[in-house]
């Protein structure tokens, strides 16, 4: 199959956006905070058709939209008192924008499905360059802030009092979803970010407790369902989305199965 | 020698409420110092303000004889336990890491000094073994003598533990008074410990550092826990009763701090 350029551009973006995902997802859900990145996929979806309505490429709607949303969202933490309602009501409206600028540029709605469900198999050369060069960056970013985040995530309190920057590193945090968040969605798509972003990581977690290996483990496992997916979608002609998203499901799972084992096994209690 | 923690006519404010107000009182090096008072009464605030996190509005505060300032590293901290704790999958070894210098920008990297270090400070409060143990798989009692392992590194003067013995039963309360107590004795560290009931602390506290109704009352025991002051403190009236070397505060009949415990997990002085 490789033979094809098109899937040769199909590994190297997905490989690019899984290891993103998975990064950057390792620490959404070690923050607790998934469905911000799911919120901030669904408002991406408004940019991204936006996009299309003036004109511009989807990816820098998608971006856009995303990066706002992030920063707003960090900014306002805080004060949003119950952030799960406030967020799903935000996520809404946003998907409720796509559709409206959608309905008002026809011809953009054939790709309505590609942003919705991701088509990698129609990424070029242009496409990868670009999801290379917003990883480095993204990586870049989260190594920089990397040691104040997770003394923030685990310890807030005392985090404070050493003086970390807690709305900065927040907001912060949230932007690098963002542009993990618009990898991701050129792969999968935004209904499908939490397969790469959120699956991986959570399964790692299961399986490892080091921060490290928890972090390499949630990078590879990405990279494999990615990998994977486009493999067998190549054999059976079934959408790549649909199979990373099967893989996704199959190894949290199986790696939650993993742990229970685990866990089972006796040990001294106290304490 | 300069007392480690001095207010001096301190007043300090979160929101517009007066926590403490015109507060005066001075706490000697290594003292370990038994801090009480109904729910509200400021312990955490006070410990806030002494983390240089809350300046106080009126008078002074200082701390080694200077104004606090945030991040310093002579000050060990256990912040109260979140009754709500995430289910974090991280071993023990990687959270107190990462507490470590947690502060600076860029990758985190555990050091074999810095891995060494937290090792041993865990055996003194003997829990060597959470080293490796993810967060969710350990009790309340391991969390807190993790978490007070973290509040030990880096040989801190000051020490203020805020409700450590909440969510622990009676004996690991007593387990956790004597691990600290030893600790800090061995290394002339000055205590701030903060509880809900007197009882426990009895054996370890030099004095005892009452809070209530915007007041601070710092003294022995045979000098604060008694009727007059903390019927000030309590603002209703108050009994205090000895016997068998026990000492119960009572209000109407009733023991003022066991009621107090009940109602304690709505308590949260967080103002950001």
């Amino acid at each position: 199959m490789l033979q094809y350029e098109f899937m040769i551009n199909a590994f190297a973006a997905a490989g690019v956006a899984a290891v993103v995902s998975g990064v950057v997802g390792y620490f959404l859900v070690m923050r607790g905070q998934t469905f911000a990145g799911h919120a901030l996929s669904h408002i991406g979806f408004a940019g991204a058709t936006g996009a299309g309505l003036i004109g511009l490429a989807p990816l820098w709607g998608l971006l856009g939209f995303t990066m706002a949303a992030g920063i707003v969202m960090g900014a306002l933490s805080d004060r949003i008192s119950n952030r799960d309602i406030a967020i799903g009501v935000v996520l809404s409206l946003a998907l409720g924008f796509g559709l409206l600028f959608l309905h008002y540029y026809t011809s953009f709605a054939t790709q309505a499905t590609a942003l919705l469900f991701g088509n990698v198999l129609a990424v070029d050369r242009g496409t990868i360059g670009t999801l290379a060069a917003l990883g480095a960056v993204t990586i870049a970013a989260l190594a920089a802030i990397m040691r104040p985040l997770i003394f923030a995530t685990l310890q807030p309190e005392l985090a404070e009092a050493k003086g970390v920057p807690m709305r900065f590193i927040s907001t912060a945090f949230l932007a690098i979803v963002a542009l993990a968040v618009s990898e991701c969605a050129q792969i999968v798509g935004v209904l499908l970010v939490f397969t790469l972003m959120v699956g991986p990581p959570a399964a790692a977690q299961r399986v490892t407790t080091g921060l490290w290996s928890g972090l390499f483990a949630a990078a590879a496992l990405a990279l494999a369902e990615a990998w994977l997916g486009i493999v067998i979608a190549y054999d059976t002609d079934w959408p790549v989305s649909f199979c990373i998203a099967v893989l996704s499901a199959a190894a949290y799972f199986a790696c939650l199965a993993l742990s229970a084992r685990q866990m089972r096994r006796p040990r001294h209690l106290h304490g | 020698m300069s007392p480690v923690v001095e207010l001096d006519h301190a007043t300090i404010r979160i929101g517009g409420r007066a926590v403490l107000t015109d507060a005066s009182f001075a706490i000697q090096p290594g003292e370990f110092i038994g801090v009480l008072g109904p729910n509200g009464a400021g312990k955490t605030t006070l410990m806030r303000s002494i983390l240089g996190l809350l300046p106080p509005s009126a008078g002074a505060l200082r701390v080694f004889g200077k104004t606090p300032q945030c991040g310093d590293p002579t000050i060990g901290y256990l912040p109260q336990l979140r009754t709500v704790l995430p289910d974090l999958r991280v071993r023990g070894l990687d959270f107190i890491g990462a507490s470590l210098n947690g502060e600076r920008w860029g990758v985190p990297h555990l050091s074999p000094s810095a891995r060494y270090m937290i090792e041993t400070t865990l055996q003194a409060v003997g829990a060597r073994e959470l080293a490796n143990r993810p967060l969710s798989q350990m009790s309340g009692g391991e969390r807190q003598r993790l978490l007070l392992a973290q509040a030990l590194i880096g040989n801190p003067k000051l020490l203020l533990l805020d409700e450590p013995l909440i969510s622990l039963d009676a004996r690991h309360q007593e387990v956790a008074i004597e691990v600290v107590r030893r600790v800090c004795r061995e290394r002339g560290i000055t205590v701030l410990f903060s509880a809900h009931e007197l009882n426990q602390l009895l054996p370890a506290i030099d004095r005892v550092l009452y809070l209530g109704n915007g007041h601070a009352v710092l003294g022995s025991v045979d000098e604060v826990v008694t009727a007059p002051v903390l019927s000030r403190l309590y603002r209703t009236e108050i009994e205090v009763v000895r016997a068998a070397g026990h000492i119960f505060v009572m209000s109407h009949g009733s023991d003022v701090e066991r009621a107090e415990h009940m109602h304690d997990h709505g308590e949260h002085e967080h103002h950001h």
